[in-house]
């Protein structure tokens, strides 16, 4: 199944984030990335959620969540017309033989060294999901002691705002 | 980038659109009278809002958290208190008010079970898309709010209103904390309604109006799906408007029965699993189907799969979630009924100018053939009193004006198929949910909206003792129903499956209400210690008489026990899960086609 990125832009209230994974549950569709945040409106926020679904089922889904009162807007956003971007931090193992190999390797991947101690490193790293996962084949031979991921967040290229639009409307 | 948002109205001018369209008075967003302000408690605020939205008639029960809610409506000079039974009665009563009327329907509850008892007519609300409001949770509801700030009170009760009377009708759950109704807090109307989320669509796209009538225009065997939603959005007359200009046969729903009058000569009756032989295979035969404000349910369309293979669907609901979810359409109209239809009419016109009206001779040959060969009847008993001899004098002695609100099971079928309706809002049941339990309350809220009126609960032997509690309820607050108990001494639809697909092994649907000399309850009895008059009708002879003095009586509610033969059955049928095109219209009977070839 493909999977789809749908920025949906709510209301800033509490209990909006239940009723929204509550849909995606209701109908056995697991969500695979979710990050929440405000916007630059203060009475919005905006969610990205990443779902693994076919198109037909995904339109239905979408119906759903523009019954829902609170939520203001949603747009799906393309691989080729959209930015998107993940973070993880991954603590691997490292001794004096495979620290300097573990550097330079964040190097390639343009991640960074964000705490150093005696038997491991821990790395940050930022970019599409595909380089965070090459990235962690690469770090796995060293060991990973423990990994954390963000959820997926995307904008839309060029100068067009979503929410600029939102806003617009309402 | 798709674009997947529809709605562009600002929320002012849609409030303004919601007040023009809802008789309920919606508070204004941007107030031009002077706003009321002053100190009172949670629960004043709850009192105050809901005189200030126009609220005539709450049911309910009071409990501890509810208390501090109760002293200030005992104050109130415009807000009447039905006190009932059980929380379900508090709910089905304000579905029926809300079904009888169109307007908004309200019922309160206190926490714990009071709000668990309402989940039940809160599901069959949302299901069949009547708008009602009270004080729990998640997708039985429209929306819902949890309010612990008093001063937010006020602008819930106003949303909530809004939102139950706007777009798809739909209950909504306002949800008061204690603390919130002792606070003390500044009373402030109007409230500002801020719902940027929420514009529902009202006006149709005007590109695929045109599409729709095109279709029409060129279509040999088309037919109205006339649903529910078409009595929602009070566009009965333009419906009728609309069969008169194309000369389309129709069906209409369970949920729409009514919306044209049954006597219609292009009225081919109730499509679904006990439809008539005319609106079902019209429907399996049609090239296009207009369905308005329908749903393709199950109950209708059979096994999916097979249902109108050679139709072209065009699908018009308010909900866009309800179009292309079980049928896809080919040509989708999101818009309130009341507007689609409008316009449908409007393009038809321009159409029929340019290219002449559009010729559907042979159609309504065939149709009328189906109609007149296999009209909706029954074999009348053997031994006993047919309950749809019972139900057919209800209506002819009753009329169009009255009301009629079933239960669920044999009795609402018969009910559905045996009154002859022709006024939108005369017939009221619970048709998505199937709640058990429904019609004596919900024929009280009925009543009390429009107490001009005959109201009907045409009731079974298991509904009723559901919900008969409620009879108390009627009596003390002069509320004259009067109730038809269609007595099989079964849950009687339950029975007639048993019969038909369980080798007749009868596995706890007796009743004994009324067969093999036993009563228990004895209905009569019962209605006497209510209160109420009790008669018992047990001979075909005797129906006509009861009826009449039931109809005599209006200072207390009428209970009449119609004992009747257990074996009838509902009849067309078609069997759940199997094509449309395997109507059976008697136990082993399938209509002879090969007559009309």
């Amino acid at each position: 199944m493909p999977k789809h990125t749908l920025s949906v832009l709510v209301e800033n209230k509490p209990g909006v984030l239940a009723r929204i994974a509550a849909l995606f549950s209701r109908r056995g569709f697991n969500i695979d990335s979710l990050a929440v945040g405000p916007t630059e409106h203060g009475d919005i926020s905006r969610m990205t959620v990443v779902v693994d679904v076919d198109a037909l089922p995904l339109e239905q889904v979408t119906k759903q969540l523009n019954k829902l009162v609170e939520v203001i807007k949603i747009v799906e956003l393309e691989q080729a017309t959209s930015v998107q971007r993940q973070i993880v931090l991954v603590k691997v193992r490292a001794d004096a033989s495979t620290r300097s190999h573990i550097v330079e390797t964040a190097e390639l991947f343009r991640a960074t060294v964000v705490d150093v101690a005696t038997d491991s490193l821990t790395l940050e790293c930022t970019g599409k999901t595909d380089k965070i996962q090459a990235l962690l084949a690469v770090l796995e031979p060293f060991g990973i002691r423990e990994l954390v991921q963000s959820g997926l967040v995307a904008v839309g290229r060029g100068p067009r705002s979503i929410t600029d639009r939102a806003l617009r409307s309402a | 980038m798709t674009d997947t948002t529809t709605s562009k109205a600002s929320p002012a001018s849609l409030a303004a659109q919601a007040r023009s369209r809802s008789t309920t008075p919606a508070p204004a967003s941007n107030g031009a009278a002077e706003p009321v302000a002053e100190q009172v408690t949670g629960a004043q605020a709850l009192v105050r809002s809901l005189e200030a939205i126009g609220v005539d008639t709450v049911f309910g029960i009071p409990g501890g958290a509810i208390l501090p809610a109760y002293d200030p409506l005992m104050d109130s000079g415009k807000v009447r208190h039905i006190l009932v039974r059980h929380e379900q009665g508090a709910g089905h009563a304000a579905e029926g008010y809300a079904a009888a009327t169109g307007k908004v329907g309200v019922c309160m509850a206190t926490s714990g079970p009071g709000a668990t008892n309402l989940v039940t007519p809160i599901a069959d609300a949302y299901m069949d898309s009547v708008p009602i409001i009270r004080g729990i949770t998640m997708p039985i509801t429209k929306h819902n709010y949890l309010v612990t700030d008093p001063a937010e009170i006020p602008r819930a009760i106003a949303e909530a209103f809004h939102i139950a009377s706007t777009g798809r009708p739909g209950p909504v759950l306002v949800d008061i904390s204690k603390d919130a109704l002792v606070a003390q807090t500044t009373f402030r109307w109007p409230p500002q309604i801020d719902l940027p989320g929420y514009r529902p669509v009202a006006r149709p796209h005007s590109k695929q109006i045109r599409e729709a009538a095109r279709l029409i225009a060129e279509a040999r065997r088309p037919i109205l799906y006339v649903g529910g939603g078409v009595i929602r959005a009070r566009a009965t007359d333009e419906l009728r408007r609309l069969v008169e200009l194309t000369q389309i046969p129709l069906v209409t729903t369970l949920m729409a029965r009514g919306a044209v009058p049954d006597s219609h000569p292009l009225h081919l009756g109730m499509p679904g699993m006990h439809g008539s032989v005319a609106a079902v295979t019209g429907l399996q035969k049609a090239d296009l189907i207009i369905a308005l404000g329908a749903r393709f349910d199950d109950r209708v369309t059979g096994q999916l799969s097979t249902f109108a293979p050679y139709a072209k669907v065009v699908h018009a609901d308010i909900d866009p979630a309800e179009i292309s979810k079980n049928r896809t359409a080919d040509v989708p109209i999101v818009g309130d009924c009341k507007d689609v239809i409008a316009e449908l009419i409007d393009a038809i016109t321009a159409d029929q100018a340019t290219r002449g009206t559009a010729d559907y001779a042979e159609w309504h040959t065939t149709v009328q053939g189906w109609k007149q060969t296999y009209p909706v009847g029954y074999t009348p008993a053997k031994e006993g009193l047919s309950p749809q001899y019972v139900i057919e004098r209800i209506g002819a002695l009753s009329g169009p004006e009255a009301t009629y609100v079933a239960g669920v099971g044999q009795h609402q079928m018969w009910a559905a198929q045996f009154v002859e309706y022709s006024r939108p809002n005369s017939w009221l049941n619970s048709g998505g949910l199937g709640t058990m339990g429904y019609s004596v309350p919900a024929a009280m809220g009925a009543k009390v909206a429009e107490p001009h009126r005959t109201v009907w609960a045409i009731d079974g032997d298991g509904c009723f003792q559901m919900t008969n509690q409620e009879l108390a309820t009627c009596v003390i607050n002069d509320i004259p129903i009067k109730v038809a108990v269609i007595n099989n001494s079964s849950l009687g639809m339950v029975r007639q499956w048993q019969t038909l697909f369980y080798n007749e092994r009868y596995s706890n649907t007796d009743l004994h209400t009324s067969h093999d000399a036993r009563r228990i309850p004895d209905f009569v009895k019962l209605a006497d210690a209510y209160g109420c008059e009790g008669i018992r009708v047990e001979r075909a002879e005797e129906v006509d008489a009861a009826i009449q003095r039931a109809l005599e009586i209006n200072d207390r509610p009428v209970v009449i026990d119609f004992v009747v033969e257990r074996d009838a059955m509902v009849w067309p049928m078609v069997p759940a899960g199997v094509s449309n095109d395997k109507i059976l219209i008697a136990r082993g009977g399938a209509p002879l086609w090969e007559r009309e070839a």
